[in-house]
């Protein structure tokens, strides 16, 4: 059965501008201030200097939107235009850079804002809320969702806590070189193997934080791109896949994510790609808890199935590694502010190709591929972009 | 009428495994094999207690010749909703059935196995349910709190090959104030103890006791075994030699194992004995409470052996690590996991998803045979519509996928166990575990599912804002794992 097929969108849509507040706990701003924040840096990036102008339509993701569409309308005074919401749980921020995308690529609009934002430290928890408004009295908590994966991989291939905790690690080391992180701060595998156990495997330092942020991207038709600046980022492919929630689907193994498998093999068509390992320089993976990492690497076709435990070992994903991985420092330390997130990698993807990733660096990467799983899990969206 | 004998035709029982040494209520440290009480886990209540029982009694039961469900308790989870009602839906059992709650006296079961015997003598084809639980709670540290115990016990009354013949009866009905819980009380309020044992108990079991001997031309000779409930098991032992019984023919109250348990304590205490009576034996059996009301039952056959036996639920008690622990499991001290957020459950979901969260069905495709839990309208299979019969799962067996321990979760003994379960009939279940603890999970462990109350309420949508205050609780939804 072929599903999901999409047609090539290869290199018909460029990226000419990104933008991306500071991630945290930012009490000091209204989502408002953020939108203005990071989208005022990409206009800038894109050299663009009459939005209201310029700018045709905005396609906006974020989960917990205290307005909706309104709120980045309002704020950046873009009206009189289409202005869309998208929700997609953690893919937000790429679904709605899909829709942007698809959007240009059609020839309906040329010129398209993606706003990914937002701002969970209003609603005064300090992690996730937790829901109880099934019947079942389960734990609705992500942790508690994603660890499910754990005890049956750990079994069946051998891995540990460890080999979270060196995932931990490197992120950690990689959000200290990122200007816009959260985190700063480097810390040891004891650290992550002592720290409060939050829901088993995973300990404090196994999830990511919650923060407030937003992130901008500036997306126009290929063939326009040069209008704004002299190194645009095209958009090789982007996807989208739903599958089956894991708590009720008869045939999950707990041992890889399936929409992952499902949105890498559409992405890859669209791309061209057919060899991962080689042909990616660089990625931006789902690190909500650092076991989603692990498997990341092996749904995306990276690496076998089962070996992740001897390349976090190795060091295959570190920064100076064969394939860096999360080279910001990942949702580990940006937060996860839902709808910022996947527009947030986009922001770090195209610095990295443009060469302007400062300390954190990878030197001469082509393609760059962003990833988000989000849900039961049950949603992933995927992006490759490329300099060449 | 028929001539047929009617009596008790099966018997089953619960005690929950969690203990609280005696010694730890005082501040003391828990001594090995030192006297405790058997206590309801922080996810149990008189209502999931009486499901286990009945499960234990219906062993081999078809579940649709079940015709009535005759619950006794005096802590119902409910003041105004029959959990009679929701125990038959958690045992799945028909709708065009009896139900009753008998409440408000701690004699109640008395009444309710003798409503059972003339509902099946009115009509010689039907079985009756007969449960008893209790889980009284006490004030902390309270002299009452010492004796209190929580359990359950079960009956099915029928007619002809019985195992035991529900015979004479006897009631001596009192009205005092010994131990009683008004309206707005949290806890049982009693008066001072040696009033409530001469006039509150004495008095009451001598005048009921001897009332039946009169009726029935016997005394304490004529009966092989007297089982008795009371406050205590000094002032029960002191009734059954004032009533002519030695030592040896009392049976065992079960005090620094059990306790007291309310409602459930003479059937637990005839449960005991029945398991080691012999054919011709008659058992006087007396139920304490705003008076005494004494059955005699007389075992005809030997050869039933209860699921689970008394001596079983003994032996696999465990010890809660503090006092604290109880007071949170019980909610008599107001811990973090009562601020917790979300409004609970709403009550038109909890009546959408009954045959899920009660009945424990799961869905089988009738065309290609996938096993959904819960339910869904088209099959994950063979994409079939609305093609789905139901399975109950309550009574199978199943194996842990996969699990995780979530200390995120607020529960008054973290961390809450998650599992992923098979069912052996496929089904898969993603659900909390009880009775467990995190170094004895691993991946294809054998599970059991027992039905446990859900630590959400539902919520009430014209007075939310008051939902801490009120009373509902909605127990007993979650089928989980137990018996390792």
């Amino acid at each position: 059965m072929s599903v999901g097929k999409s047609g090539s969108i290869r290199d018909k849509v460029a990226i000419v501008g990104v933008g991306c507040c500071k991630f945290g706990e930012n009490w000091h701003q209204s989502p408002e201030d953020m939108i203005v924040e990071a989208a005022y840096e990409a206009y800038a990036d894109a050299g663009i200097d009459n939005p209201q102008q310029q700018i045709d339509a905005v396609f906006c993701g974020s989960v917990y939107p205290s307005r909706g569409t309104a709120e980045v309308a309002e704020s950046l005074k873009l009206f009189d235009r289409p202005v869309s919401l998208v929700q997609n749980y953690c893919a937000t921020g790429t679904d709605a850079f899909r829709y942007g995308v698809a959007a240009v690529a059609s020839g309906m609009h040329d010129t398209v804002l993606v706003v990914g934002y937002d701002k969970p430290k209003d609603r005064g928890v300090s992690g996730p809320s937790i829901h109880m408004n099934t019947a079942r009295g389960l734990p609705m908590t992500p942790a508690g969702w994603f660890s499910l994966c754990c005890a049956r991989y750990f079994e069946t291939y051998g891995a540990g806590r460890e080999d979270l905790a060196r995932i931990a690690v490197k992120n950690h080391h990689n959000g200290t070189l990122a200007p816009k992180s959260m985190l700063k701060k480097e810390i040891t595998v004891d650290d992550v193997m002592n720290a409060r156990m939050i829901s088993w495997p995973f300990t404090l330092y196994d999830c990511a934080a919650q923060s407030d942020g937003a992130s901008v991207a500036v997306i126009t038709r290929s063939d326009l791109a040069k209008n704004f600046r002299s190194d645009p980022v095209y958009v090789k492919g982007v996807s989208i896949a739903l599958s089956a929630n894991p708590q009720s689907d008869p045939t999950f193994d707990f041992l890889a994510w399936k929409p992952t498998i499902a949105a890498a093999k559409d992405v890859y068509q669209q791309a061209g790609i057919t060899d991962p390992m080689k042909q990616i320089h660089l990625a931006q993976v789902h690190d909500c808890f650092t076991m989603t990492e692990l498997l990341t690497y092996e749904d995306l076709g990276f690496i076998e199935k089962g070996s992740a435990r001897d390349h976090i070992k190795s060091g295959t994903f570190a920064l100076d590694g064969e394939l860096p991985v999360n080279t910001d420092g990942g949702l580990k330390t940006f937060g996860h502010p839902t709808g910022a997130t996947g527009v947030r990698m986009i922001y770090e993807n195209v610095l990295q190709l443009q060469g302007r990733a400062g300390e954190r660096q990878v030197k001469g990467a082509t393609m760059a591929l962003s990833h988000n799983l989000g849900g039961a899990p049950q949603t992933c969206g995927l992006a490759i972009l490329g300099i060449e | 009428m028929s001539d047929q004998p009617v009596g008790i035709v099966a018997y089953g029982s619960y005690i929950p495994p969690t203990r609280l040494p005696l010694a730890m209520i005082h501040g003391g440290r828990a001594k090995e094999g030192g006297p405790q009480k058997a206590v309801a886990g922080f996810d149990e209540d008189a209502l999931t207690m009486a499901v286990a029982a009945a499960i234990d009694c219906l062993a081999g039961v078809d579940r649709g010749a079940v015709d009535g469900v005759y619950f006794a308790t005096t802590t119902s989870p409910f003041r105004e909703k029959q959990a009679a009602t929701f125990i038959a839906r958690a045992l799945d059992l028909r709708s065009d059935i009896s139900s009753i709650d008998f409440t408000g006296t701690l004699r109640a079961a008395a009444a309710a196995l003798q409503a059972a015997v003339h509902a099946v003598q009115a009509d010689p084809g039907k079985t009756i349910l007969v449960i008893a639980a209790d889980a009284r709670i006490a004030a902390p540290r309270s002299p009452l709190e010492m004796n209190l115990g929580d359990a359950a016990a079960a009956f099915l009354v029928g007619s002809g090959k019985v195992l035991a013949v529900i015979g004479e009866a006897y009631a001596h009905i009192d009205e005092l104030y010994d131990v009683w819980r008004s309206e707005h009380d949290d806890y049982l309020r009693a008066w001072e103890d040696r009033f409530n044992v001469m006039h509150g108990y004495t008095d009451n079991i001598l005048a009921a006791c001897r009332g039946l001997f009169a009726k029935a031309g016997t005394d304490a000779a004529a009966y092989s075994k007297a089982v008795l409930g009371g406050p205590d098991a000094r002032s029960i032992a002191d009734a059954g030699r004032k009533l002519g019984f030695a030592h040896d023919k009392l049976q065992d109250t079960l005090f620094g194992k059990v306790g007291n348990c309310g409602a459930a304590f003479t059937p637990l205490l005839l449960v005991s004995a029945l398991e080691s009576a012999l054919p011709g034996d008659k058992l006087l059996t007396a139920f304490h409470g705003d008076g005494v009301e004494v059955l005699v039952i007389e075992v005809v056959a030997s050869g039933f052996t209860p699921q689970q036996t008394i001596a079983w639920y003994l032996a696999r008690g465990r010890s809660l690590r503090s006092y604290d622990s109880y007071l949170k499991s019980r909610h008599l001290d107001r811990g973090e996991h009562d601020r917790r957020g979300g409004e609970g459950v709403p009550a038109t979901i909890h009546f959408r998803e009954r045959d899920a969260d009660i009945n424990f069905h799961a869905q089988r495709c009738t065309q290609c045979g996938t096993m959904h839990f819960p339910a869904t309208r088209v099959c994950y299979g063979c994409y079939a519509k609305d093609q789905f019969e139901n399975v109950r799962l309550s009574d199978r067996q199943g194996k842990v996928l996969s699990y995780s321990f979530d200390y995120f979760f607020p529960s008054p003994e973290p961390p809450v166990i998650v599992g992923m379960c098979e069912v052996d009939n496929g089904a898969r279940v993603y659900v909390q575990m009880t009775d467990a603890t995190t170094d004895q999970l691993r991946c294809d462990l054998p599970v059991e599912f027992v039905f446990r109350k859900s630590t959400t309420r539902v919520t009430n949508p014209t007075i939310s804002g008051k939902a801490d205050r009120l009373p509902q609780a909605l127990p007993a939804r979650r089928w989980q794992h137990e018996r390792w």
